[in-house]
Protein backbone atom coordinates (compact mmCIF):
# COMPACT_ATOMS: atom_id res chain seq x y z
CA UNK A 1 0.00 0.00 0.00
CA UNK A 2 3.39 2.22 -0.11
CA UNK A 3 2.83 3.09 -3.34
CA UNK A 4 -0.63 4.43 -3.37
CA UNK A 5 -0.99 7.54 -4.46
CA UNK A 6 -1.79 10.56 -1.48
CA UNK A 7 -4.99 12.41 -2.17
CA UNK A 8 -3.73 14.97 0.05
CA UNK A 9 -0.85 15.59 -1.28
CA UNK A 10 -2.20 15.49 -5.02
CA UNK A 11 -4.80 18.00 -3.81
CA UNK A 12 -1.72 19.96 -2.35
CA UNK A 13 -0.80 20.99 -5.58
CA UNK A 14 -1.57 23.89 -7.51
CA UNK A 15 -1.39 22.79 -11.20
CA UNK A 16 -3.32 19.61 -9.99
CA UNK A 17 -5.74 21.60 -8.25
CA UNK A 18 -6.13 23.42 -11.65
CA UNK A 19 -6.57 20.53 -13.64
CA UNK A 20 -9.83 19.66 -11.00
CA UNK A 21 -11.05 22.88 -11.19
CA UNK A 22 -10.91 22.35 -15.45
CA UNK A 23 -12.68 19.57 -15.44
CA UNK A 24 -15.38 19.91 -12.63
CA UNK A 25 -18.03 20.97 -15.21
CA UNK A 26 -17.01 18.59 -18.19
CA UNK A 27 -14.90 16.18 -18.91
CA UNK A 28 -11.92 17.08 -21.65
CA UNK A 29 -9.11 14.85 -23.12
CA UNK A 30 -5.20 15.35 -21.68
CA UNK A 31 -4.30 17.78 -25.35
CA UNK A 32 -7.56 20.23 -23.74
CA UNK A 33 -6.35 20.05 -20.51
CA UNK A 34 -2.90 20.73 -21.95
CA UNK A 35 -3.68 23.91 -23.65
CA UNK A 36 -4.98 25.40 -20.82
CA UNK A 37 -0.95 25.05 -18.81
CA UNK A 38 2.45 26.80 -19.63
CA UNK A 39 3.80 23.79 -18.99
CA UNK A 40 4.65 20.97 -21.09
CA UNK A 41 2.49 18.39 -21.95
CA UNK A 42 4.41 15.07 -20.33
CA UNK A 43 4.39 16.98 -17.29
CA UNK A 44 0.67 17.76 -17.60
CA UNK A 45 0.35 13.95 -18.59
CA UNK A 46 2.05 12.93 -15.34
CA UNK A 47 -0.50 15.37 -13.23
CA UNK A 48 -3.09 13.54 -14.57
CA UNK A 49 -1.91 10.01 -13.66
CA UNK A 50 -1.04 10.95 -10.65
CA UNK A 51 -4.24 12.70 -10.19
CA UNK A 52 -6.11 9.32 -11.88
CA UNK A 53 -4.08 6.76 -9.17
CA UNK A 54 -5.71 8.43 -6.60
CA UNK A 55 -8.92 8.37 -7.88
CA UNK A 56 -10.04 12.16 -8.33
CA UNK A 57 -10.40 11.48 -11.82
CA UNK A 58 -11.78 9.16 -13.84
CA UNK A 59 -10.97 8.09 -17.57
CA UNK A 60 -13.60 7.68 -19.46
CA UNK A 61 -13.47 6.07 -23.06
CA UNK A 62 -15.42 8.32 -25.83
CA UNK A 63 -14.74 6.75 -29.14
CA UNK A 64 -11.02 6.76 -29.80
CA UNK A 65 -10.33 9.32 -27.38
CA UNK A 66 -10.06 9.11 -23.33
CA UNK A 67 -11.56 12.20 -21.76
CA UNK A 68 -11.32 13.10 -17.82
CA UNK A 69 -13.44 13.44 -15.58
CA UNK A 70 -13.82 14.73 -11.99
CA UNK A 71 -14.32 11.75 -9.20
CA UNK A 72 -17.05 13.03 -7.09
CA UNK A 73 -17.76 10.76 -5.21
CA UNK A 74 -13.42 11.33 -3.62
CA UNK A 75 -13.73 14.73 -4.32
CA UNK A 76 -16.52 15.39 -1.57
CA UNK A 77 -14.50 16.66 1.23
CA UNK A 78 -15.54 18.68 4.25
CA UNK A 79 -15.84 21.99 2.51
CA UNK A 80 -18.88 23.60 4.65
CA UNK A 81 -17.45 21.98 8.40
CA UNK A 82 -13.97 23.91 7.42
CA UNK A 83 -15.24 26.93 6.51
CA UNK A 84 -15.46 28.64 9.76
CA UNK A 85 -12.08 27.28 10.49
CA UNK A 86 -11.04 28.61 7.02
CA UNK A 87 -12.87 32.00 7.66
CA UNK A 88 -10.75 32.49 11.25
CA UNK A 89 -7.63 32.00 9.57
CA UNK A 90 -8.24 34.89 6.34
CA UNK A 91 -9.15 37.14 8.88
CA UNK A 92 -6.24 36.44 10.87
CA UNK A 93 -4.37 36.42 7.67
CA UNK A 94 -5.96 39.44 6.37
CA UNK A 95 -4.73 41.52 9.66
CA UNK A 96 -1.03 40.14 9.08
CA UNK A 97 -1.13 41.14 5.66
CA UNK A 98 -2.62 44.61 6.77
CA UNK A 99 0.03 45.26 10.09
CA UNK A 100 2.75 43.79 7.75
CA UNK A 101 2.39 46.60 5.17
CA UNK A 102 2.47 49.28 7.42
CA UNK A 103 6.22 48.29 8.72
CA UNK B 1 -20.42 38.64 -7.34
CA UNK B 2 -17.41 35.92 -7.35
CA UNK B 3 -14.97 36.65 -4.38
CA UNK B 4 -11.45 34.85 -4.77
CA UNK B 5 -10.76 33.03 -1.56
CA UNK B 6 -7.14 33.74 -0.54
CA UNK B 7 -7.01 31.51 2.40
CA UNK B 8 -7.62 27.84 1.54
CA UNK B 9 -8.18 24.99 4.19
CA UNK B 10 -7.47 21.93 2.11
CA UNK B 11 -9.13 18.91 4.90
CA UNK B 12 -9.63 15.28 3.54
CA UNK B 13 -12.34 13.68 4.84
CA UNK B 14 -10.88 10.87 7.80
CA UNK B 15 -7.81 11.83 7.96
CA UNK B 16 -6.04 13.51 10.85
CA UNK B 17 -4.01 16.73 9.01
CA UNK B 18 -4.99 20.03 7.32
CA UNK B 19 -3.13 22.18 4.92
CA UNK B 20 -3.94 26.15 5.09
CA UNK B 21 -2.52 28.13 2.55
CA UNK B 22 -2.56 31.78 1.65
CA UNK B 23 -0.91 34.12 -0.42
CA UNK B 24 0.25 37.09 0.53
CA UNK B 25 1.00 40.55 -1.07
CA UNK B 26 4.29 40.76 1.41
CA UNK B 27 8.09 40.27 0.53
CA UNK B 28 8.64 36.75 2.20
CA UNK B 29 10.88 38.18 4.67
CA UNK B 30 7.99 40.57 5.45
CA UNK B 31 6.05 37.43 6.23
CA UNK B 32 8.36 35.66 7.91
CA UNK B 33 8.62 38.36 10.17
CA UNK B 34 4.84 38.24 11.21
CA UNK B 35 5.89 34.77 13.02
CA UNK B 36 9.44 35.07 14.23
CA UNK B 37 8.98 38.73 15.48
CA UNK B 38 6.84 38.85 19.28
CA UNK B 39 5.92 42.51 18.34
CA UNK B 40 4.05 41.35 15.22
CA UNK B 41 2.67 38.16 16.55
CA UNK B 42 0.97 40.19 19.51
CA UNK B 43 -0.50 42.54 16.88
CA UNK B 44 -2.09 40.12 14.12
CA UNK B 45 -2.95 37.13 16.41
CA UNK B 46 -4.28 40.16 19.15
CA UNK B 47 -2.50 37.87 22.29
CA UNK B 48 0.12 38.88 24.72
CA UNK B 49 2.98 37.18 23.77
CA UNK B 50 4.32 35.98 27.07
CA UNK B 51 7.34 34.10 25.77
CA UNK B 52 9.03 33.80 22.04
CA UNK B 53 12.06 32.00 21.77
CA UNK B 54 12.31 32.11 18.05
CA UNK B 55 15.03 29.44 17.41
CA UNK B 56 15.48 26.49 16.48
CA UNK B 57 14.70 23.75 20.27
CA UNK B 58 13.11 27.45 21.40
CA UNK B 59 9.30 27.57 22.78
CA UNK B 60 6.63 30.03 23.19
CA UNK B 61 3.74 30.55 25.24
CA UNK B 62 0.70 32.84 24.36
CA UNK B 63 -2.21 34.16 26.55
CA UNK B 64 -4.92 35.24 24.80
CA UNK B 65 -8.37 37.16 26.41
CA UNK B 66 -11.60 36.77 24.82
CA UNK B 67 -14.53 39.24 24.39
CA UNK B 68 -16.57 37.75 27.14
CA UNK B 69 -13.38 37.17 29.56
CA UNK B 70 -12.01 33.66 29.42
CA UNK B 71 -8.93 33.28 28.98
CA UNK B 72 -6.85 31.34 27.03
CA UNK B 73 -3.24 29.70 26.66
CA UNK B 74 -1.44 28.56 23.71
CA UNK B 75 2.07 27.00 23.53
CA UNK B 76 4.17 24.69 21.93
CA UNK B 77 8.00 23.56 21.40
CA UNK B 78 9.63 25.07 18.35
CA UNK B 79 11.91 22.79 16.88
CA UNK B 80 13.49 23.84 13.58
CA UNK B 81 13.27 27.50 12.29
CA UNK B 82 15.25 28.17 9.27
CA UNK B 83 14.85 32.17 8.03
CA UNK B 84 12.24 32.88 5.36
CA UNK B 85 11.60 29.01 4.67
CA UNK B 86 10.47 27.32 7.24
CA UNK B 87 9.46 26.32 10.85
CA UNK B 88 8.74 23.29 12.75
CA UNK B 89 6.95 23.58 15.87
CA UNK B 90 3.94 22.33 18.27
CA UNK B 91 1.00 24.18 19.05
CA UNK B 92 -1.78 23.50 22.03
CA UNK B 93 -4.22 25.05 23.34
CA UNK B 94 -3.75 24.73 27.01
CA UNK B 95 -7.10 22.44 28.03
CA UNK B 96 -8.88 21.84 24.67
CA UNK B 97 -9.74 18.24 23.42
CA UNK B 98 -8.29 19.55 20.14
CA UNK B 99 -4.75 18.32 21.78
CA UNK B 100 -1.46 18.92 20.53
CA UNK B 101 -0.31 19.25 16.75
CA UNK B 102 2.61 19.39 14.85
CA UNK B 103 2.63 22.59 12.54
CA UNK B 104 4.95 22.25 9.49
CA UNK B 105 5.21 26.15 8.48
CA UNK B 106 6.20 26.38 4.55
CA UNK B 107 7.75 30.66 3.33
CA UNK B 108 8.27 30.96 -0.02
CA UNK B 109 8.87 33.86 -2.24
CA UNK B 110 6.24 33.88 -5.26
CA UNK B 111 8.28 37.07 -6.59
CA UNK B 112 10.30 39.77 -5.08
CA UNK B 113 6.87 41.32 -3.43
CA UNK B 114 4.79 38.02 -3.10
CA UNK B 115 4.67 35.19 -0.95
CA UNK B 116 2.65 31.94 0.06
CA UNK B 117 2.74 30.12 3.22
CA UNK B 118 1.71 26.78 3.77
CA UNK B 119 0.87 25.37 6.59
CA UNK B 120 0.55 21.80 7.29
CA UNK B 121 -1.00 20.70 10.36
CA UNK B 122 -0.95 17.37 11.77
CA UNK B 123 -3.30 16.02 14.93
CA UNK B 124 -2.86 13.36 16.51
CA UNK B 125 -5.88 11.52 15.38
CA UNK B 126 -8.95 12.19 12.91
CA UNK B 127 -10.86 12.78 16.07
CA UNK B 128 -8.79 15.62 17.24
CA UNK B 129 -8.59 17.28 13.92
CA UNK B 130 -12.86 17.01 14.05
CA UNK B 131 -12.69 18.70 17.66
CA UNK B 132 -10.32 21.54 16.22
CA UNK B 133 -12.54 22.19 13.00
CA UNK B 134 -15.36 22.37 15.39
CA UNK B 135 -14.43 24.92 17.55
CA UNK B 136 -14.07 28.07 15.65
CA UNK B 137 -17.73 28.07 15.08
CA UNK B 138 -18.85 29.64 17.89
CA UNK B 139 -16.41 31.71 19.59
CA UNK B 140 -13.81 31.74 17.43
CA UNK B 141 -15.63 33.69 14.65
CA UNK B 142 -17.55 36.16 17.14
CA UNK B 143 -13.80 36.97 18.63
CA UNK B 144 -12.79 37.69 15.08
CA UNK B 145 -15.27 39.94 14.52
CA UNK B 146 -14.76 41.44 17.48
CA UNK B 147 -10.89 41.60 17.42
CA UNK B 148 -11.29 43.48 14.12
CA UNK B 149 -13.55 45.55 15.63
CA UNK B 150 -11.22 46.22 18.43
CA UNK B 151 -8.25 46.94 16.24
CA UNK B 152 -10.36 49.09 14.14
CA UNK B 153 -10.95 51.72 16.89
CA UNK B 154 -7.83 51.26 18.24
CA UNK B 155 -6.36 52.12 14.30
CA UNK B 156 -8.84 55.42 13.97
Amino acid sequence: MQLRRDVFQAIADPTRRSILLLIASNSLTAGAIAANFETARPTVSRHLQILTECELVKQLQQGREVHYQLNVEKMKEVAAFVEPFRLLWEQRFDRLEEIMKQQ
Amino acid sequence: MYMEMKTTVTAIDGRQDLIISRKFDLPVHMLYQAFADAHFVAQWMNTYVEKLDHRSHGSYEFVTTDPLGGVHRFAGAIHEVIENKRIVRTFEMIGSDVGATMEVLHFEALTETKSQLQMHVIYQSAENRGAQLKMPFAWGLNMAHARLEEIGTKIL
